[in-house]
């Protein structure tokens, strides 16, 4: 069981703020040795990486690439060329959808997601579609949104998939979904499966190769390490095939002036341009500091607390949740007849943050049918005094207050 | 200043029982979509003006208190008037909003809004609905 007390004081900001935090979902918060990670780049070895002939940037390269080898241990990937630095989750899967995507798919072919989708995960592929007349396809989810494989299977009938795409964990619900099955089914049919895991890999332990997952796409900001950082894992054979969607320095070995290029192997050929390398150098502390805490500990300590916030949820007669068996550490919810947008006004000014909205989850409200919740998203920072003092806001929630926290 | 009270009364009045929700099916109504990019609020206005009078203004959608609230109120305030004096009454809202001087008296129950300006990111739930009323005046005037 983890220290939770101990774990705060590792958060320089739950020291300057009594700010309860339910919005991991969105950002997380970062430990001391991130931000060290990331200022110690500009006051110890500022240089730029791969290319300078002395100490800083030899030394700094070094930790660049250590630090993608934490991230191949850390998601058990089976090379560390197989791990790719982009801008962010959102970078990753574009990459995906522009370098295999438009590249590979043709007039006919099926490209699965379901409708739990993040706007980053679909949006990229409708864009595929009207470029190359793929068709996408939504897969069957169940009534409460959750996975069913054999509606799935019944998707590969045809033998028109190509790509599956779908996330790892729902942003809005929690669902886990079972990436392992879905990605031995669309093997046997021929169809690779591209994950979002955005909301699954700061949360729960991920091992590509037992998922036996082709493309998984995540961000740093989420698993405390620095914004403006994604990771794109891909089998090393996809990738290979992969064109990068960007050309510039670093990612060439040579050209001439008659056109000709020789791009770099994967991933240096995905990476042109100055990386974002404070952020990979905080990314690395953020991997350290989770693996020195644990995964497991991690998964089971959030859904304990999240399992704990959705039972005394359920006691409140005025509360509609709408994930009641989430697995992960996010409660979607509202408040009956109060806009959650008024109610989380309220709780701002009760000193608790949340998001409320659609989640850029646009067309989840086929499924659950609503179109804003309030999202409370948890992570192993949080304690059980917070949902507490959340619970007892809830419980006194009334219009008249939502109001008020605007006058 | 109007008294706290008096003002969650006025806007849960609106947003639980508007005045002017609901659109008609009338051809001769103007329609403006407005949606907010970072929220949810998302509202249609619609307006049947004739000789430069607002004759009916209304709308519908999907809007939180401030957002639903205000949208009513300056439909309430602006119908039967001129576009001249639907104009003065929405600049004096807009300087409410933006912390400038304005002449209260215009402005009856969108003065509940007086405070407004203090919250940064509900400013644009109390404008989404003001915003389509004016563009619909502007559209009508080009005509």
């Amino acid at each position: 069981m983890l220290d939770v007390m101990k774990i705060r004081e590792d958060f320089p900001i739950l020291s300057n703020s009594d700010v309860c935090y339910f919005d991991s979902g969105a950002t997380s918060l970062k430990p001391k040795a991130v931000i060290d990670a990331v200022t110690n780049f500009y006051t110890g070895y500022t240089a730029n990486i791969h290319r300078g002939d002395y100490d800083t940037s030899v030394y700094v390269s070094n930790k660049y690439e250590e630090t993608r080898n934490k991230v191949r241990n850390f998601i058990n990937a089976q090379y560390a060329r197989e791990i790719v630095f982009t801008a962010g989750a959102t970078a990753s899967l574009n990459m995906i959808a522009y370098g295999f995507g438009i590249d590979k798919l043709k007039k006919g072919d099926v490209i699965l997601l379901t409708k739990l989708e993040h706007a980053s995960s679909i949006l990229p592929w409708y864009r595929v579609a009207e470029k190359t007349g793929a068709v996408i396809r939504f897969i069957p989810l169940n009534d409460d949104g959750s996975f069913d494989l054999k509606k799935y299977e019944e998707c590969f009938k045809q033998n028109d998939v190509k790509i599956v795409c779908l996330s790892f964990v729902s942003n809005v619900l929690g669902y886990v979904n079972p990436i392992k099955e879905i990605c031995a089914i669309a093997h046997k049919y021929g169809a690779i499966v591209n994950v979002d895991g955005a909301q699954a890999v700061p949360h729960i332990k991920v091992d590509v190769q037992d998922l036996d997952v082709d493309l998984l796409s995540f961000s740093a900001h989420k698993m405390c390490g620095p914004s403006g950082l994604g990771i794109l894992y891909g089998k090393l054979s996809i990738l290979d095939s992969m064109d990068p969607y960007m050309y510039g320095g670093g990612a060439n070995a040579r050209f001439d002036s008659c056109g000709n290029i020789l791009l770099k192997k994967t991933p240096a050929k995905f990476e042109a341009g100055t990386p974002n390398v404070e952020g990979v150098l905080g990314l690395g502390a953020a991997i350290d500091y989770l693996q020195g805490i644990g995964m497991e500990a991690i998964a089971s300590y959030e859904h304990q607390l999240c399992g704990y916030l959705i039972e005394e949820l359920k006691k409140l007669p005025n509360v509609e949740i709408y994930n009641p068996n989430g697995e992960t550490s996010v409660v979607a919810f509202n408040i009956k007849g109060i806009f959650a947008q008024d109610a989380a006004a309220y709780f701002n000014r009760r000193k608790i943050a949340v998001r409320t909205g659609n989640h850029c989850a646009k067309i989840l409200v086929d499924i659950i049918g609503v179109n804003e919740t309030i999202r409370a998203s948890l992570a192993f920072y949080n304690t059980r005094e917070e949902v507490d003092h959340f619970i007892s806001v809830i419980k006194e929630t009334t219009l008249e207050k939502c109001v008020e926290a605007v006058l | 200043m109007m008294d706290q009270n008096i003002k969650r009364e006025i806007m849960i009045d609106h947003y639980s029982k508007p005045m002017n929700k609901g659109l008609v099916e009338d051809k001769g109504y103007r329609m403006i979509h407005n949606a907010s990019d970072s929220c949810i609020d998302d509202i249609t206005v619609g307006m049947l003006a004739e000789d430069g009078i607002i004759k009916d203004v209304r709308f519908d959608g999907v809007g939180c208190t401030i957002c639903t609230s205000s949208t009513d109120i300056m439909c309430s305030l602006v119908k039967g008037k001129s576009f001249n004096e639907a104009r003065i009454i929405l600049d004096n809202y807009y300087r409410m909003i933006e912390e400038k001087p304005f002449d209260e008296e215009l402005l009856d129950e969108a003065n509940a809004f007086d405070t407004l300006y203090k919250q940064a990111n509900r400013i644009k739930c109390g404008t989404i609905g003001i915003n389509a009323i004016r563009d619909l005046i502007n559209e009508y005037e080009k005509q």
